[in-house]
């Protein structure tokens, strides 16, 4: 174990993946100087310019070119910058990567990674600041993930790195500074598709992805206190999702919340309410909520920035009023 | 028309290419009208000089993008027609198999990484596979065919300006058939066209008439060596002409006879014969060779009536690795309408 930062535990994971296999590459914009938040630093030194690409700003070059480089052989790993930016990539990773390989028949398979940085991060705004999730799990083809913890951001996006599907990975660029216990050597692989059970308990069900699992275990704590035990799931990939995990966890305390970052409208957090329904609809004991963004812009202004954040108290709340 | 000192033999070569191309290109018409191509149709008659001239000097082992009307590149690049042919009609045995049809035609045994049903969008993957076979060094080169339509789209851009910066080995061959989509080019499309963006991006530009199947195959020969030489990207303009309209079943009404049949006195196929002929070869020959082409492709579309439809699991295969839907119920389509997605942890594992 080594302690290391979210942002560390990314750029260790892409240098191990890239040390053991010389198909392993990266591109993006301003990569050979770091990247815009630093994940990259020292990679261009190590691997040369050839393996850390310095991309122009063109997104939608940036992942046409993973997508040919994909077909033609190589793993590339894209950095959008932010994933509001992958915007402009949507025909490359939607029509293009996600597809190939189902309507070429499977001649090829398309093994890219797109790395989108996710989230609020203070008084970025309406432009960088998305949590756009829900519309990738949409898309036959995709994967997504969504790391919370260091440890799980060098475990999955090694994963995301060997995956032979387009990965959407998404990391939360308020986590970049986040620091924990990280498990060292090569084979720290966390599965793709495998939940995580943050916290036990066995009164309500809390699950959730990136940042917002830590506002969910600081919202278990204060439930604690009021003797209530919450279950905290991280759900670590959104596209496929553990439902047996979460299911399992339904059935045990009958209660469930959803808490994400992203606007509620039509968010992930809808699709699990309807499969738990569907599923574990005995085992339910009050309504599922669904805790997200209003459907508005994000802010600039800090005040306004932050009534859009679900933060512990109104998870807090929320899991508390199914149980009173 | 008289050049000197051809070389017969590889004319009668690209006369018998591009008879290929043409005699499949009407077998598929002729299923269509049939009610046996489900899909739309984009035919390439006219311009297969591009198809047979381009890819007379690629291995197999290089890599060719195409677009929506793509048949004939997948052919030239050497492509089974009787595949092809299942995967138009959908059927079992499809080189895509009946996943893709006519606007996703592949074939990646030959290098031909597939036709593109989103316009210019193929311009970017290609660099992107040329960007990988540098970093690979294995001495392939990549081709890209796109239209004169693709120009403005933003892909042409930002593709040619990465081919360039990094100086990939791709040539890229815009087949100029006059018309984007129903609408001409020109009508939509600001300053002097496709060579002058080029050129504006540092990539020299070289046209050539379209229809003229050894001037398309000279100017190619030279290109292509220049980038396996290791001179970057390399930007052809192929004037040529559709003479069909955009699918199949467009009638054209936004142009006249007068116009196509002016056009049809410059098929590449009748003036490539005409030169034969003038340079000695018999009429009969080139009658066996057309005739050979018509009854080839006239099997391969009987070969594909006769096949089935594909087996319906096919429909959830390919899709993806993790996460990828199974039908639910006990039989193997059972309750196919409320298919779910099976997500068991899986362990990942890649294979390259």
């Amino acid at each position: 174990m080594t302690t290391m930062t979210y942002l560390e535990a990314g750029k260790a994971a892409l240098a191990e993946e890239m040390r053991g296999n010389p198909r392993v590459w990266a591109l993006g914009e301003d990569l050979g100087r770091g990247g815009v938040f630093g994940q990259y630093r020292g990679l261009a030194e190590e691997f040369g310019a050839e393996r850390i690409v310095d991309a122009p700003i063109s997104e939608a070059a940036i992942m046409g070119c993973a997508v040919g480089a994909a077909l033609a052989g190589t793993r590339p790993v894209v950095e959008m910058r932010f994933s509001d930016f992958a915007l402009c990539a949507v025909d490359e990773l939607v029509n293009q990567a996600a597809k190939a390989r189902y309507m070429f028949g499977g001649q090829s398979k398309v093994p890219l990674v797109a790395r989108e940085p996710v989230g609020m991060w203070r008084s970025s705004a309406a432009q960088h600041s998305q949590s756009l999730e829900s519309w990738y799990t949409h898309i036959p083809g995709l994967v997504v993930v969504m790391p919370s913890t260091p440890a799980d951001n060098k475990g999955l996006l090694k994963s995301a790195i060997r995956c032979d599907d387009p990965v959407v990975y998404m990391e939360h660029k308020d986590l970049w500074g986040l620091e924990g216990e990280v498990p060292g050597g090569d084979e720290h692989l966390v599965p793709l598709g495998a939940a995580r059970v943050a916290l036990e308990g066995s009164d309500v069900t809390i699950v959730t992805w990136s940042k917002t699992v830590h506002a969910a275990l600081d919202a278990a704590r204060s439930l604690a206190q009021s003797g209530i035990a919450a279950e905290v799931i991280d759900l670590r990939t959104l596209w496929p999702w553990d439902t047996e995990t979460v299911y399992a966890s339904v059935w045990k305390t009958g209660r469930l919340v959803v808490a994400h970052e992203a606007v509620t409208v039509s968010g992930f957090g809808a699709e699990i309410a309807a499969s738990v329904g569907e599923e574990c609809f005995g085992g339910l004991r009050a309504p599922i909520r669904r805790l997200g963004s209003p459907r508005a812009q994000i802010a600039y202004a800090p005040p306004l920035e932050d009534v859009l954040r679900v933060d512990a108290a109104a998870i807090a709340d929320a899991a508390a009023a199914l149980i009173r | 028309m008289r050049r000197p000192n051809i070389d017969t033999e590889r004319l009668t070569r690209h006369f018998r290419d591009m008879c290929r191309v043409r005699a499949f290109e009407e077998a598929a018409l002729k299923a269509l009208a049939e009610g046996l191509v489900p899909g739309p149709l984009h035919p390439s008659i006219g311009q297969e000089a591009c198809a047979s001239g381009v890819c007379a000097n690629l291995e197999c082992d290089d890599l060719l993008l195409s677009t929506h009307r793509g048949h004939g590149h997948t052919l030239a690049k050497g492509a089974d027609p009787e595949a092809m042919m299942r995967e138009l009609l959908g059927r079992a045995g499809g080189c895509c198999g009946g996943k893709g049809g006519s606007m996703h035609i592949a074939d990646f045994g030959v290098g031909m990484l597939g036709a593109n049903g989103v316009v210019g969008a193929n311009i970017e993957i290609a660099a992107g596979a040329a960007h990988a076979v540098k970093l690979l060094g294995d001495g392939r080169i990549v081709t890209c065919i796109f239209g004169d339509g693709a120009v403005n789209r933003g892909p042409f851009l930002e593709g040619l300006n990465w081919a360039r910066i990094f100086d990939l080995p791709v040539l890229f061959v815009c087949e100029d058939n006059t018309f984007a989509a129903t609408t001409r080019t020109a009508a939509v499309t600001a300053g002097p066209g496709p060579a002058a963006r080029a050129e504006s991006l540092g990539i020299s530009p070289v046209g050539v008439d379209g229809n003229d199947v050894l001037a398309v195959d000279e100017a190619v020969r030279d290109l292509v060596q220049a980038i396996r030489a290791g001179g970057g990207p390399r930007f052809l303009h192929v004037k040529t002409y559709r003479l069909t309209g955009h699918t199949a079943t467009d009638a054209a009404p936004y142009r006249t006879t007068e116009e196509v049949d002016a056009q049809w006195a410059l098929d590449p196929i009748a003036r490539c014969g005409a030169e034969l002929e003038a340079a000695g070869i018999t009429a009969e020959t080139l009658d066996a060779i057309r005739t050979a082409a018509a009854n080839e492709m006239d099997a391969a579309l009987e070969a594909a009536k006769a096949a089935p439809w594909p087996d319906l699991s096919l429909a959830f295969t390919d899709v993806q690795d993790i996460g990828a839907p199974v039908p639910a119920g006990p039989g193997p389509l059972a309750g196919i309408e409320h298919v779910r997605a099976s997500t068991p942890p899986i362990a990942p594992g890649g294979t390259a």
